[in-house]
This record gives C-alpha cells, structure tokens and sequence, in this order.
C-alpha cells in the first residue's frame, strides 16, 4: 500500500554539501545516486544537482557519503 | 628490530600456486597475513606493515599521511628501484602526492567520467562485436584471451589515447615485463625507456600535425602542452600509466570472470537473461577476484596510528584490498561468490585520492563483454580445470596467460 501523498511544505528533506577540493572525480556518487550527484563536464569533479534530495533518497546519499573515496561529502 | 627477528618475519608476497585462482590466500596463509596490522618481509629485504581488514584498509588509504612516492626512504618496494628510475616516473601520477598528483589527476577527470564512457559505449561495444566475431573464427575450440579478454580492453585505450594498436605486440610485451616482479631492475628501466621513447615520438608527430586528432593525446597538447601548463615529458608518463593501466586490468579481469562464471552454467545464463544484474555481477566480480592481490604500496610521512598499532614515519605499509574484500564484517559469506550480492563496498578500484580513475570505463568494457558474449556464445565452457591454467603469480596484476575455451 503507498501512504498517502504528503503535503510538500513537511516533507522531510536531506541537506547534503559537497568539497570540490578534496574530489578527486571517480564518480562513485554519480553511480550511487544520479539525482543528486553529477560530474562537472569541464573537470570531472562532483557538482550537486540537488542539494536538498527527498528523505526517501536517504539511504543512497549515505551509501553515496560511505563510499566517496576523499571524504568529499557529507550530511549538513 | 634485531636482523634474527626479522628474518623470522613472513615473507610477502607468499608465491603458492596451489591455491588456484580464486583464493587470494589459502587458510594457513591468512592466519598469518589477516590482522588489523601485521609486520612482514618483502623480496628487497625491506620490512613492511601489512593491512588486510576493511575499515582499516579504507582508513589508511585514505589517510593524507601515507605517500605514493616510491623514490621516498622506506617505501615498501618489492623489487630494487632502477638507477634512472625519478626520470623514467616522470607524469607518472600514480606514484604521486598531494597537489602533484592533483594537477595530473584533474586534467583527466573529465575524460574518464561516467557520462563520457556512456558517450563511448557504442565504440566499446564495435570493438566487443569485433572481438567475438574473431572468436568464433578462431575456433572452437580457441583461447579467449588473445581472441577476446586481451585484445578488447588494448583496442579501446588505444583509440581514445590516440595510439596505433597495429604496435600492441610492441606495448604489451613491454607493460608485462614492467608488471612482473621477477625482471631485474636493468631491464625494467630498459622497458620502461623503450615504451617512453615509443611514446614520445608519438606525441612529437602528432605536434606536428596540431588539428589532426580528436584522441585524447592530441586535445592534451592542443589544450595543455601547446599553452605551457603541461610538458611532453609529464604527458608521456600519463600516457604510458594510461596505457599500461588500461589493458593489463580489464583484461585480466575478463578472463578470470569468464573460467569463474562458465563453471556454474546457471550463472553464466544469468548474464544472458537477466542483463539488468550484469552491474551488480561486475562488482561481485570486482571484489571476488581482487586482482591487485599483492596490495598497494604506501610509505607513512608522519606517526599515524592504524588498527591500534603505531605506524612511525619512513615505516612502509602495504594495503591488501584482496582480504578487505573477503572481510567476514563486511560481506557475509564473504568466500562465496554471489551473483545478487550488492558488493558496493568493494576496494577492488582502491580508495582515496588515488583511486582508479578508469573505473567507469573499465566496469562498462566487463559489462559489455560478459552479457555478448553469453549472448552469443550460450554453450560457451572452459575446456581446462583452474587447476592447470598458468596464472600470473608473480605479476602485480593477477590473472591467466591464456583460457582455453570451447563451444
Ligand atoms: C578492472 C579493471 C581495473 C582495476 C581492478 C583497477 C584497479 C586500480 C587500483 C586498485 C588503483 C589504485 C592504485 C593505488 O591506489 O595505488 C587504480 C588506479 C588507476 N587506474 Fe585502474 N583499474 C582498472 C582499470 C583501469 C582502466 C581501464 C584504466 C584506464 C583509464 C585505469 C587507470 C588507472 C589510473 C590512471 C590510475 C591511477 C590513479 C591515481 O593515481 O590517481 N584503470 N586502478
Ligand atoms: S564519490 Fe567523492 S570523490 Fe568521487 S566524484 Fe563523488 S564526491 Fe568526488
């Protein structure tokens, strides 16, 4: 059964910040999840293409945190 | 440490044969060589801690205090260094730190990222077709990795570096000898000159003919040689990394995947009827097989405390990402092979800075190549048991001389 559209306006969101410095563009955030995490065409390093992703992205934001190689993202 | 210690240390990396192909380390082996840090003997008479867990592994490498440089006192080599050995690393960035290493690193980014590799599927796919029509001319029966697992991966590298494949007996011959820790330093140096000097008369003629090529060679001395930012000499040592690092592993890794999958018919299948696991599958692969099963090498510029164990600066470590990726905390089941297994985890490509900056590339090449060829070769079998297949033992990047397959 799936629950019932919440209003937008409580929907939870995640804010996740990225470090270009530390990037060093192996694109696994891109792999892990595309819908927030891009790579910048001009030097392969991470660019956010959502910074406030739906909750229900949450798991795959922390996969995409654990498995950053420089430590480039985080949870704010 | 006394030298009657030390001569007591394990020696790494143990040579056993009689493992086969799938085991990176026996039992007894990883009784010895398993522990958050364990202290062993390498070949040049350098000792070295060992690191085999997986949070330790990801930890270390990680870790801005341990450095790539083999030049640096204490590095862990396996093998002496050749005399010439600071020219011959020139733009060689995987043997770099800090923001050398960036510098090189970020002028390739891009090209490797995953939204170019899907640009170049269609080329990688031609090449596979290619190679498996060979294949079939070849045989049955016939040796997939001269038909197949080598040839591919050599052909893709070459036409987006911008480097002939008709001279792959010439390159290939050279990447092996510098990849096999037996060759004698003179002749490691002499391989290593001869693919710079190879490789450098390459780069000349192609600055001679500036608009010519679209390859990536020719966009890196358009954009960065011919403006002052890079010197041919640094772009020769990316080129070669480029080059060496773009066969021997992919290939390597096609043909382990292949004797692994063809013994379990069913999961040979399963490439062919459930493409959609085949991502899943290549990571599985990834981390079962390991295949820079001697570990990465790392020398510690600082005191750093890994596992507990103080690791004091000038002191060399050596990062076994074949046993972190058989670590029973992370993966269950870890020796068994799952196709389903979601084996995100995997340190396969290493961690860190350094990375593998070819992983897309390389984990679409192993895609493609699996799911054609059980499409196109559904009765494909592995005509030897692992048993008797020659494998590189003394190679940094492990895999098999030849795979005799029938169909
Ligand atoms: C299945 C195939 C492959 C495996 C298992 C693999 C594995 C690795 C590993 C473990 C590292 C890290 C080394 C270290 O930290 O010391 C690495 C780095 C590297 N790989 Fe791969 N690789 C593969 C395919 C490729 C391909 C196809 C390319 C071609 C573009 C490539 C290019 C590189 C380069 C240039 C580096 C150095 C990166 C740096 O130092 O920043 N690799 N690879
Ligand atoms: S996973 Fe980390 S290092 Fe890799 S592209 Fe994303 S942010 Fe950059």
């Amino acid at each position: 059964m799936t629950p019932a559209p919440r209003p937008l306006s409580v929907e939870t969101t995640l804010r996740v910040v990225v470090d270009r410095d530390r990037c060093c563009g192996a694109g696994n955030c891109v792999l892990t999840a595309p819908e927030v995490f891009d790579q910048d065409d001009a030097d392969g390093l991470v660019l956010l293409r959502d910074p406030a992703p739906r909750d229900a992205l949450r798991e795959r934001v922390q996969r995409a945190v654990d498995l950053c190689p420089t430590d480039a993202i985080r949870f704010d | 440490m006394t030298q009657s210690t030390e001569t007591t240390l394990p020696l790494w990396p143990p040579v056993n044969s009689a493992r086969g192909p799938f085991t990176p380390l026996d039992d007894a082996e990883r009784q010895r060589y398993f522990g958050p840090v364990t202290r062993v003997l390498l070949p040049t008479g350098i000792t070295a801690w060992l690191v085999s867990r997986h949070t330790e592994v990801r930890q270390l490498l990680r870790h801005p205090a341990f450095s790539s440089d083999l030049t640096r006192p204490g590095f862990p080599l396996l093998r002496p260094l050749p005399p010439e050995a600071t020219r011959d690393l020139r733009g060689a960035f995987l043997q770099m730190d800090g923001a050398a290493h960036t510098r090189l690193r970020r002028m390739l980014t891009a090209e490797f990222m995953i939204k170019n590799v899907r640009r170049i599927e269609p080329l990688i796919h031609r090449t596979i077709d290619e190679a498996l029509t060979d294949l079939a001319a070849a045989g049955p029966p016939a040796d997939l990795v001269s038909t197949v697992a080598l040839p591919v991966p050599s052909k893709v590298i070459c036409h987006l570096l911008g480097v002939p494949y008709a001279d792959h007996d010439f390159f290939q011959s050279r990447s092996r000898r510098l990849l096999d820790r037996r060759v004698p330093p003179e002749q490691l140096q002499q391989a290593a000159q001869e693919l710079r000097a190879y490789l450098r008369s390459l780069i000349d003629t192609k600055r001679a003919r500036p608009d010519d090529g679209e390859d990536l060679l020719s966009r890196l001395i358009r954009e960065r040689v011919e403006p002052g930012e890079l010197v041919v000499d640094e772009l020769v040592g990316m080129a070669l990394l480029l080059l060496i690092a773009g066969h021997e592993t992919t290939a390597n890794m096609l043909g382990l995947s292949v004797l692994l999958l063809t013994r379990h018919p069913g999961r040979y299948a399963l490439l062919r009827d459930r493409p959609d696991l085949a991502p899943g599958m290549v990571d599985e692969l990834l981390r079962y097989l390991s295949i820079v099963r001697t570990g990465l090498f790392r020398v510690a510029t600082e005191d750093v405390e890994i596992g507990g164990r103080s690791i004091r600066a000038g002191e060399g470590v050596i990062a076994l990402i074949a046993l972190a990726n058989r670590d029973a905390e992370v993966f269950d089941d870890p020796d068994g092979f799952d196709p389903y297994r979601e084996a995100h985890q995997h340190l396969a490509f290493g961690f860190g800075v350094h990375q593998c900056i070819g992983q897309p590339l390389a984990r679409a090449e192993l895609r493609i190549a699996m799911v054609e060829l059980a499409r196109r070769f559904p009765g494909l079998r592995v005509t030897a048991e692992p048993q008797e297949l020659t494998t590189r033992d003394h190679s940094i990047v492990f895999g098999l001389d030849r795979l005799p397959v029938t169909w």
